[in-house]
């Protein structure tokens, strides 16, 4: 099982991701630069976080014109994992691997701090490791986070349960006041139809070590560290 | 040959930058005004040789696949020959 950590130029969490996956995942994992479009070696691809083309038109906007996004549509048909975080999560969806578009902030400040999640769907591969009701605590940093998308596509991802992660109080109520974006219904992370595909906007990456304040990030890593060895062993 | 593209949000999209200009627009003391919205303006310029419509055409491709998100933005070309 390997991972890659794509890095497009502006990739500024691609170091962060690494880290996880090489100490905490203890999975062998490479950088594949953009240019790359060979990711056959690879179970899993991460689109990290930063700032991709210096988020020149819109945020991921030109990223998705790299080659390896070809190669990545390719993977994620094939069935393998695909992780978009932050400007990963804005890039896929750019990209229409995933449905809607990241917009400016609702209050429009660059919002860093550590935020509650509530976990909507744990029948996904980036989930299955999770405690039901468990309100995880992982940091958001990004300024373009307020997920929209029309009322059908909405409609769609309820009736799908494509909406992993809500925002939420600490003890896990969807409210407006925990809302750090104006993302539509408090939406932090989305997956694809098929659920290979997940996008979010807070950073798991940084919430695996309890030196950080926290690492509920780790469920997730472990969540697809086991989809990623079933899927090995069913090949 | 010159090509003009305007990117507006949806009228269905808030605009908070919009609304932040708007606000600083009336605190200097600019009256009647009803709403702000912001978007974007491109000017893509064609060799001379280039054929009207074909240009057209690109431009189209252009602003669509490019310099418009369609999940929250309109645009509007314009071709000057």
């Amino acid at each position: 099982m390997k991972f890659g950590v794509v890095v497009f130029p502006g990739s500024n969490c691609d170091h962060d991701a690494y880290h996880v996956v090489s100490k905490h995942v203890g999975q062998p994992v490479d950088f594949v630069w953009h240019q790359e479009t060979d990711l056959s070696e690879y179970d899993a691809v991460i689109v990290p976080g930063g700032f991709s083309y210096g988020d020149y038109l819109r945020a991921g906007a030109l990223a998705r014109f790299s080659p390896v996004m070809r190669s990545i549509r390719e993977f994620a048909d094939s069935g393998r994992f695909v992780f978009g975080i932050c400007n990963g999560f804005q890039i896929l969806c750019e990209a229409g691997l995933l449905p809607g578009a990241l917009m400016r902030n609702a209050g429009l400040h660059f919002v860093c701090k550590h935020v509650n999640l509530r976990l909507e769907n744990r029948d996904t591969p980036f989930t299955s490791e999770i405690e039901t009701g468990k309100v995880l605590s992982i940091p958001i940093a990004h300024a373009e986070g307020n997920y929209t998308c029309d009322d059908e596509t909405f409609n769609s991802l309820e009736e799908n349960g494509q909406i992993v992660f809500r925002y939420c109080s600490a003890d896990g109520e969807i409210t407006e006041g925990s809302n750090p974006n104006g993302a539509r219904s408090n939406i932090a992370g989305i997956c694809n139809l098929d659920r290979n595909v997940l996008g979010m906007m807070p950073h798991p990456e940084r919430a695996c070590e309890e030196l950080l304040g926290s690492n509920d990030g780790r469920d997730i890593f472990r969540s697809l560290t086991k989809a990623m060895a079933a899927a090995e062993a069913s090949a | 040959m010159k090509a003009k593209v305007f990117v507006t949000l949806k009228p269905s999209v808030l605009d908070p930058q919009g609304k932040a200009i708007h606000h600083s627009v009336e605190s200097l003391g600019f009256a009647g005004i009803g709403d702000v919205r912001q978007g974007k303006y491109f000017e893509i310029t064609f060799d001379p040789s280039t054929d009207i419509n074909q240009a057209r055409t690109s431009v189209e491709r252009i602003a669509k696949d490019v310099l418009a998100n369609p999940v929250i933005e309109d645009y509007k070309v314009e071709v000057e020959a």
